[in-house]
């Protein structure tokens, strides 16, 4: 079968690769692109790890074909922030040990980051149900919505405070 | 879990998506959400030589409400569904059981059209679609017709729609009274282990009119005309319930899958019937 060119803005900046129209999306980044936040847990479209940002929705790419994602702007973990440029996200992760083993953190911080978009100062429930998505086999989920809530709230003080 | 491989089509309208799904017959599938198709492709339960995806399709979107009629593009997704103020002030039910349908990363792909086209009898509109008395608008190569979506639904995964027809909308009238849309699951993100929506209006203290349809309860959605009748004319009082829920589990035909054996499903089925119903009046 034939490769097509899969042209795609990754984290700001315009890639283009060629892959099969089969291809899912999470191998895409991962294999052709070398971006390895995103992480693949179940395949199946039930865990969330591999969660990405695509135009604006959080979208499991386990579950995306690359030739649906051709044109498409993707943002993944590693576009949020870095090592060197914590995200609030990260940094709250970190503080409120919203992570043990970390395997599904890139998806749940890429998805809290579009839950926050649209709703800016959730209450923990829905915080819960906004990241239902996502599965974590480690912490028991309660790190990771109070790292959440304290993200929104750092989140919301800055906003205020550039006003 | 890689499927096998197709021919990759995004035609920007219509005519071209029918046009290939003429051409190819059989071998051609329509794409929307993907989120039913591809975990199929994935187990290699579907084999699709050629997929034609149909997100650039404009005319395909949109949610319209006027007066006395919705009309919901086939592409608009549960995430659009939910957003839409103007369809929540017409049918409040539909947010009330999208909100149930999955999880976010899933409602923001998964579409109307895809939902009730699937034909798989976990979804959860096309027992919706059925309450409202919703009608699906199909275009083939010899133009457009309208099915009703109560008698849409032949067997899992066969319906009224033609292999070369494209769903194209929905559409029904605005809803008035109470509602509800009730549904047991085992956890977030589960299909259905039974569920229910109702639909009932007052004139004074009787029940002036009433729709009552339910998911995964069969192979198909099943629309209960004999649990609608129950509650017509009456009081909506115990009785009046109990003779409703009783009609609509004389029509389901549960089957024994991972979420339990057949006698524990018709148990639940009449648990969510009854809540439904309740919330309804409650709401009416
Ligand atoms: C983890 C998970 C949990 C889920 N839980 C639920 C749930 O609780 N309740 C529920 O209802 N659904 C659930 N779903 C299914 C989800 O809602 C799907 O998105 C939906 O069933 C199909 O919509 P789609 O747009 O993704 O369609 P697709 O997967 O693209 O298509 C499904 C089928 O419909 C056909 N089709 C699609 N659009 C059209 C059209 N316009 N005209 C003709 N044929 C068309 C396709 O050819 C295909 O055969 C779940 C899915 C996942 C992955
Ligand atoms: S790897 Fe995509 S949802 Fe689990
Ligand atoms: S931290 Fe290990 S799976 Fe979530």
């Amino acid at each position: 079968m034939s490769k097509m060119h899969i042209k795609m803005t990754v984290n700001g900046k315009q890639v283009e690769t060629l892959a099969e129209p089969r291809e899912l999306l999470i191998h895409v980044l991962r294999e052709r692109l070398d971006i390895t936040g995103p992480h693949i847990g179940c395949e199946t479209s039930h865990c969330g790890a591999c969660t990405v940002d695509m135009d604006g929705k959080s979208v499991k790419s386990c579950t995306v074909f690359a030739a649906q994602a051709n044109g498409a702007d993707v943002t993944t973990i590693e576009g949020l922030g870095g090592p060197d440029n914590l995200h609030v996200l990260q940094e709250m992760f970190k503080e409120h040990h919203g992570l043990q083993c970390g395997f599904c953190t890139p998806g749940m911080i890429t998805r809290a980051h579009r839950f926050l978009q649209e709703n800016p100062d959730p209450t923990e429930e829905e915080v819960r149900f906004g990241m239902a998505g996502n599965l974590c086999r480690c912490t028991g989920y309660q790190n990771i919505v109070k790292a959440i809530m304290a993200a929104a709230s750092e989140m919301n003080a800055a906003k205020e405070a550039a006003q | 879990m890689i499927p096998g491989t197709f021919e990759y089509y995004r035609p920007s309208d219509l005519s071209e998506a029918i046009k290939l799904l003429t051409t190819h017959g059989d071998d051609a599938r329509v794409m929307a959400g993907g989120h039913s198709l591809i975990p199929m492709m994935k187990l290699r339960m579907a084999d699709i030589p050629h997929l034609v995806d149909l997100q650039d399709i404009d005319a395909l979107r949109g949610i319209e409400v006027d007066g006395d009629a919705v009309r919901i593009g086939a592409m608009v997704t549960q995430h659009e569904l939910i957003a839409d103020e103007a369809l929540f002030k017409a049918a409040p039910i539909i947010r009330e059981a999208a909100l149930q349908i999955a999880d976010p990363q899933v409602r923001y792909v998964g579409t109307v059209g895809g939902n009730v086209a699937n034909g798989d009898p976990g979804n959860d509109m096309p027992g919706l679609m059925q309450c409202l008395d919703a009608v699906f608008s199909v275009h083939g190569p010899d133009g457009e017709r309208d099915i009703p979506a109560r008698e849409f639904y032949e067997a899992a995964y066969f319906t009224a729609r033609e292999d070369d027809e494209v769903l194209t909308a929905v559409s029904f009238k605005p809803q008035s009274g109470g509602y509800a849309y009730e549904k047991q699951k085992r956890k977030i993100g589960d299909y259905a282990t039974a569920a229910s929506a109702v639909l009932i209006a007052k004139d004074g203290a009787t029940c002036s009119s009433a729709s009552i349809a339910m998911t995964n309860l069969s192979d198909t959605p099943i629309y209960s005309q004999a649990a609608s009748d129950a509650l017509i004319g009456s009081d909506l009082g115990p009785d009046a319930v109990s003779a409703a829920v009783d009609a609509a589990l004389g029509e389901i035909d549960p089957a024994e899958d991972g979420r339990g054996p057949v006698e524990f499903k018709k148990h639940v089925a009449g648990v969510i019937l009854r809540r439904a119903i309740e919330r309804a009046v409650s709401r009416a």
